[in-house]
């Protein structure tokens, strides 16, 4: 058997360390706190398209963080200011050239902050950590990606133009029916619009479709903006970020209706986190907050193609 | 029938798709952070050789094709089919003009070739990598020119046509290589 080698050069393992410890003396000459919160949790994200582990144990199942938001923003609830956290998340399902099941998530939220300013941030720590990324990054509505890459306006394109967006550019689309009209975005985003994002650069895309709004505040107008961004290099989405929602109903309806998608998608039911619903109606503070993906930066770091060349050991030798 | 999910797919793996079988080439996994998942694939049409991208939502199912692939040897041909015999079992196949493709032009009796089955059915057959072939038909040699690098049309006794260098005469033997259908060597 000779699977029992790492996958990852003692080079890349080296680097990877060596970004800890510059991500570290950025944090805390800011002054953000680095914390820890719980990987297991009685509550789990109730995303459409992001899956939990589901843990048996003592007292009812536990559910393995896809990310540390919700207890996160619990401690900024409790007015413990600035905070940052590096963890390992767990998402089911995620096995390919860019995905782990398990994978290191480095996570932080400002006070004060919206979305542009934290951009800026995200920027100055890329920069700081992958030096050839540190020159002026590219901001893109997520429309106008749209519209350079795909050729159609994502707020108001049907399925049907998807489709046809799909065949112009010689590739083929499954039937209409198969997927709605996120489903279609999706995969205009992953097949077209992304892959020709931040070549040799960082590129920032905002502004989002209310359907994508996820767990960020959405700007009313017409059509409204959901206050997300997303973080590319090269093709690759390293990072994803909110100005956070802090209407505690509006963050009960969302989570209820992402249930009912679940449940009508015969997908595993997870509990609502009633504990993050009692922080926001205590009150979250005016803030931004992203998530970035660590072993993408060290990939883009090392110039390496697959994820398995930064991780020790990926999930078919674990 | 068996199936396999979209989480089993590796390069390698035969399925079915529209009717016809393919093997997957490349696999990608596709997935906005947020979003739904796709799994990329390109993939080979085993009836036509035709190469596709496809996106296929992650966690769906296809068939599996039945494909097999059998070493045999080639006995003759009666013009619309060409015959072939499992050695282990004495069994006979007969593959037709779509399923043996190039192949026909490298075989005259007795060779060993690999055979594809689907479904029991010959797919498709390949030749060995070379084949050692009379020439029938060719302009006269030109005696002692192994130099210039010049080459001509040669007719072979399987009916195929290959360049060859002037030097090469009717009645020689050559030594070809199947898979470019080029001229490798005089052979003895």
């Amino acid at each position: 058997m000779s699977d029992w080698q790492p996958t990852a050069s003692l080079a890349n393992l080296k680097l990877r360390a060596e970004l800890l410890t510059k991500l570290r003396v950025f944090f805390a000459a800011r002054q953000v706190l680095e914390v820890d919160t719980p990987a297991l949790s009685r509550a789990g994200a109730t995303d459409r398209h992001i899956h939990s582990f589901r843990v048996e144990a003592a007292g009812g199942p536990y559910y393995l963080h896809t990310s540390p938001e919700f207890p996160m923003k619990r401690l900024l609830a409790a007015g413990y200011g600035d905070v940052w956290q590096l963890c390992k998340v767990f998402r089911d399902g995620e096995v390919g050239r860019r995905h782990n099941p398990e994978f290191s998530l480095l996570e932080w939220y400002r006070l004060g902050f919206d979305h542009h300013r934290l951009v800026g941030e995200v920027a100055e720590l890329i920069g700081l950590l992958v030096p050839k990324l540190a020159g002026e990054p590219e901001y893109l509505a997520y429309r106008e990606a749209f519209q350079a890459h795909a050729g159609l306006d994502p707020f108001t394109a049907r399925p049907t133009d998807c489709a046809a967006a799909m065949k112009s550019a010689g590739r083929h689309p499954p039937a209409e029916a198969e997927l709605d009209r996120d489903g279609w975005l999706d995969l205009l985003a992953g097949d077209l619009v992304y892959p020709a994002l931040g070549k040799g650069r960082l590129t920032f895309i905002y502004d989002y479709p209310e359907s994508q709004a996820a767990l960020a505040r959405v700007r009313s107008g017409s059509p409204p903006m959901a206050e997300r961004f997303e973080a590319f290099v090269d093709g690759v989405e390293l990072a994803n970020g909110f100005h956070e929602l802090a209407d505690a109903a509006e963050q009960r309806r969302r989570f209820e209706a992402e249930r009912a998608w679940r449940k009508a998608h015969g997908l595993m039911a997870v509990p609502l986190d009633e504990r993050l619903i009692a922080a926001l109606e205590q009150g979250l503070p005016e803030c931004s907050g992203v998530a970035l993906g660590l072993d993408r930066l060290v990939m883009i770091a090392a110039g390496a193609r697959s994820i398995e060349e930064v991780l020790a050991f990926p999930s078919d030798r674990a | 029938m068996s199936s396999y999910s979209t989480n089993e797919f590796k390069a390698g793996l035969k399925i079915m798709l529209d009717g016809d079988p393919y093997t997957i080439l490349e696999n990608e996994f596709v997935k906005p952070g947020k979003g739904q998942a796709f799994n990329r694939v390109k993939i080979r049409n085993l009836k036509s050789g035709k190469v596709l991208d496809r996106n296929m939502k992650s966690g769906d199912t296809v068939e599996a094709a039945d494909i097999s692939e059998l070493d045999v040897q080639y006995l003759y041909s009666d013009g619309q089919f060409w015959h072939f015999m499992n050695p282990e079992n004495f069994e006979q196949l007969a593959a037709d003009a779509t399923a043996m493709g190039d192949a026909k032009d490298w075989l005259k009796g007795e060779e060993l070739c690999k055979i594809m089955l689907w479904d029991g059915k010959p797919l498709a057959v390949t030749a060995p990598i070379f084949a050692i072939l009379k020439v029938t038909e060719t302009e006269p040699g030109v005696r002692g020119d192994t130099v210039t690098g010049g080459s001509k049309p040669a007719k072979l006794e399987t009916g195929a046509t290959v360049r060859v260098p002037l030097f090469i005469n009717e009645g020689e033997l050559i030594k070809v290589d199947t898979r470019t259908a080029e001229y490798v060597a005089r052979a003895k």
